[in-house]
């Protein structure tokens, strides 16, 4: 059994403990709004905050999550509103296919947080995940206005 | 995408997980008009609800490039409803079958959602409109031509009267659908044409929305699957017993005599389980072919005798052979995979009566096709259910993985199983770009015009890959695009007194596929590229000579990428590269400025796309696909190659085949000058001058032509 609280809701999870958190979100919890992309954090689409920090949840051990606070997409509107990175990306129509949105979320709202007025240079830095279909201009755009709002 | 209240027949409650989630999904599965109460269907493409909600029904599948909110934009704009209260759902397939094609082609591909649609959901829109017109006359005792519809009210215009659609629909449907239909005036409208945003973005933006790899059903399990490597090969034998006992493993099952999938409880679990596997392949005899047997294939047809002519004029090789000066190169283009950040997957449930799929398509009726071929039963008894795509690119036209899932759930009836496949799996088993080579011959005068070209290209085929029922005699005109000699299609923008353009087929064994752009990707570098080799043998500048060359359309785009880019004028230090191409009924130009350093580390600064696709339905989201094309092409052209070693393509995961990223992203400026009179395809074209645009900067700023890809493989520093 592995303890995790996800979203502020507590969990025992009945799984190997070297399985990756991204499984156990997506099929043991049942949170499919983080996904696979490349089990090797390569591409971003797992990205999840562990106690904060933006963590690639492919190559995560479910047993290195247990007894931290883990955040998801899906934990990132509060009773309904969306957070501010949500709502910036709303307003500037980010997705495309969208698959790799929760992933760049995610990071940008770890981003944000560290450094709240980030240049090209941070955001180039921290946003190193994939989108195929080529958001990139519209993410960076939403996270200036993020940071400006 | 939200109600699917109309269709749905019977509910098929997806179970959260026991632990929590609370997640749940319902399925509509169709099978005739069912009708809910008050809920109206007026007419295939428009459902009404009581509280005036629109329902836009939508046979393209979406897959990111927007044309969902495109085509609900056009079916608005007719029927003159209240855009906020518009959403959309997908018609089934099946249904589709069932209802004689009403909804027409699902197939979504060759930047065809909207062009080729338009005209009938435009129609649609418009006879729901006068018929929710004539049943709310009817009420009212008026004629029709006294009432008039905007933002889902009626008006009968002399007494003031009103009412909404909401309140009409049930009348309205039961009328006969009108036969004279007048579709309104570009110029007058309202919806369609403005930058609007899209309709399906909120659920992307919290986990709500549920891909095909998101699906969760009752009693479902999971499986993954590992097909030979090498194209063409077999599977022989696996050890079975050596996985059976890891935990959450249930089956060990051999699928199409070419791949074993693992089936169990979760994705971890099979995953785990099948790289345990021991598996032998008999991989065959195109265990020999490698990278450099392709190349050394291709070479040959460089100057066969025998080749397919797709556009000829004038005696090109005597003009050639009697020119003043005679330039000569070979450009070459490698496989390359779609990489949809979604892998592929689909859901599949087999009793003896019936076969349902689940899954990411961009064709819907050839993964039904699929389904029904796979589970032996007649399509009446297959159903396929539309999910987002992850991603697309021409990868999720075919319907391989449907096959796959179908087999696998037949040897399990009664159960539901979603496969997906591991990134590892996407890599090899895709239909790749195709890989080809080409030599271009030039002749000039000694005033430097261009009184000759041949342009020979050696290798491979789609269709002879995918759809050999599709070759003309053999010959494949879809490698011509943006070659043909006319057309509304992907005509070549060059006037040349003396052309020959002719292509020589060898396909090696890897599967090609349509990889978006497709074959503009490779015919646009070849040309645009050469086309600046010529220029510079002529000692002109490359817009200029260009400028005496091309045909109207296609050097208005070229003009509009320059003039916005600012051409000639780059600031010190950085080199502007131009490209035009038709593609997909659309005319695009680039125009890319990048610098060079002294090490040879490249940075695209900038580019600037220019399209004319004739009528733009959603400039916002043509701003995106042209952005999002560039993107395309750039990772193309920086890193994209799988290369080939004992017959098994080599690149497994991103990290061996790297794409553009956040870091790399170019500022993009996109023109739009649609011109009218047509309709243009906008999801592909830009891909296509993505490369040669920086190609021929590279060449501005270092006097390097680059001649194959990726560009990382070559080394930009000054001599």
């Amino acid at each position: 059994m592995v303890a995790l609280n996800v979203n502020g809701k507590s969990y025992d999870v009945n799984v190997d403990p070297e399985t990756p958190l991204l499984w156990v979100l997506r099929d043991t919890i049942g949170l499919t709004g983080t996904k696979y992309g490349c089990g090797i954090a390569q591409c971003g689409a797992c990205t999840v905050h562990l106690d904060g920090e933006a963590m690639r949840a492919c190559i995560v051990p479910v047993s290195e999550a247990a007894n931290r606070k883990i955040t998801t997409i899906e934990g990132l509107a509060e009773n309904g509103v969306l957070s501010k990175v949500q709502q910036v990306w709303l307003d500037h129509d980010v997705p495309q296919c969208g698959y790799c949105q929760s992933g760049m979320i995610m990071a940008a709202t770890a981003l944000l947080k560290s450094t709240p007025k980030p240049t090209d240079e941070d955001i180039n830095a921290a946003m190193t995940n994939i989108c195929r279909c080529g958001t990139y201009q519209q993410v960076r755009a939403a996270i200036h206005a993020a940071a400006k709002a | 995408m939200t109600g699917t209240a109309t269709l749905r027949r019977r509910s098929l409650l997806v179970a959260a997980a026991a632990t929590g989630g609370g997640l749940s999904l319902g399925f509509g599965i169709p099978a005739g008009p069912a009708r809910a109460t008050q809920v109206r269907e007026i007419n295939a493409w428009v459902v009404i609800h009581p509280d005036d909600r629109v329902v836009i029904r939508i046979a393209r599948s979406e897959m990111g490039q927007g044309s969902l909110t495109g085509l609900a934009q056009l079916v608005a704009e007719e029927l003159e409803c209240d855009w906020s209260k518009v959403t959309t759902e997908y018609p089934t397939p099946g249904q589709n079958v069932a209802r004689s094609r009403v909804w027409r082609n699902f197939s979504t591909g060759g930047s065809r959602g909207i062009r080729e649609s338009h005209q009938y959901v435009r129609e649609g829109g418009a006879a729901a409109r006068m018929m929710l017109i004539q049943a709310a006359a009817a009420e009212w005792k008026v004629p029709a031509s006294e009432c008039v519809a905007a933002n889902s009210t009626i008006t009968h215009t002399p007494s003031g009267r009103t009412t909404t659609y909401g309140k009409v629909a049930v009348a309205a449907a039961s009328l006969e659908p009108p036969k004279d239909i007048k579709l309104k005036d570009i110029k007058d409208w309202k919806i369609a044409g403005k930058p609007v945003k899209r309709l399906d973005t909120l659920d992307k933006l919290t986990g709500k929305q549920i891909y095909g790899s998101d699906l969760r059903l009752p009693g479902m399990l999971t499986a993954t699957i590992k097909a030979c490597p090498v194209h063409g090969g077999k599977l022989k034998s696996f050890d079975a017993a050596k996985v059976e006992s890891m935990p959450g493993v249930r089956r060990v099952l051999a699928v199409d005599g070419n791949a074993v999938a693992v089936v169990g409880d979760n994705y971890w679990a099979v995953h785990t389980a099948l790289q345990a596997l021991p598996v032998v392949w008999d991989e065959g005899p195109n265990a020999r072919v490698s990278s450099d047997t392709i190349a050394a294939m291709l070479r040959e047809g460089l100057d066969a005798e025998q080749a397919f002519i797709g556009n000829k004029a004038g005696d090109a090789k005597a003009a050639i052979a009697g020119a003043v000066k005679k330039v000569e190169a070979v450009y070459s283009y490698p496989y390359q995979n779609h990489a949809t950040m979604e892998p592929m997957n689909a859901t599949a449930l087999y009793t003896r009566e019936k076969c349902e799929v689940w899954c990411p398509t961009q064709n819907g009726e050839a993964a039904l096709a699929a389904t029904a071929e796979a589970a032996e039963l007649p399509v009446a008894q297959c159903e396929v259910h539309k999910l987002l795509l992850g991603g697309g690119f021409g990868r999720r036209g075919r319907s391989d993985y449907v096959r796959q899932a179908v087999l696998i759930a037949k040897q399990m009836p009664g159960t539901p199983v979603k496969l997906v496949w591991s990134r590892e799996e996407d890599m090899v088993q895709c239909q790749f770009h195709p890989v080809t080579q080409c030599k271009l011959t030039g002749g000039l005068d000694a005033q430097g015009n261009l009184t000759g070209l041949h342009v020979r290209i050696s290798g491979q085929s789609i269709l002879a890959s995918l759809l050999p029922q599709n070759l003309q005699d053999g010959k494949d005109p879809v490698v011509f695009q943006g070659f043909n000699p006319g057309g509304a299609e992907s005509a070549f923008g060059y006037n040349i007194p003396n052309l020959l353009i002719d292509h020589a087929m060898r396909n090696p064994h890897v599967t090609a596929g349509f990889w978006r752009g497709v074959n503009t990707n490779h015919n646009a570098i070849y040309m645009e590229c050469f086309i600046d080799e010529l220029a510079h043998a002529a000692g002109q500048d490359p817009l200029e000579f260009r400028r005496r060359l091309l045909k109207p359309k296609h050097l208005a785009v070229l003009n509009a990428a320059a003039e916005k880019a600012g051409y000639g004028k780059a600031p010190p230090g950085r080199f502007h590269g131009l490209a035009q191409i038709m593609g997909f009924g659309s005319y695009v130009a680039g125009c890319a400025e990048v610098s060079v350093s002294s090490s040879g580390k490249l940075t695209i600064h900038r580019i600037v796309g220019a399209t004319d696709c004739g009528v733009a339905v959603n400039p916002a989201q043509i701003d995106r696909q042209v952005a999002g094309s560039f993107v395309y092409g750039l990772s193309a052209a920086l890193y994209g190659e799988c290369t080939v070693k004992n017959g098994a393509i080599e690149q497994t995961n991103f990290d061996s085949y790297n794409v553009l990223r956040m870091d790399e992203m170019p500022e993009v400026e996109s023109v739009i000058i649609p011109s009218g009179g047509f309709w243009g395809g906008v999801g592909e074209p830009t891909i296509a001058v993505a490369a040669p645009a920086v190609l021929n900067a590279i060449f501005a700023a270092t006097g390097k032509r680059i001649r194959s890809l990726p560009l990382a493989k070559h080394d930009l520093k000054s001599a």
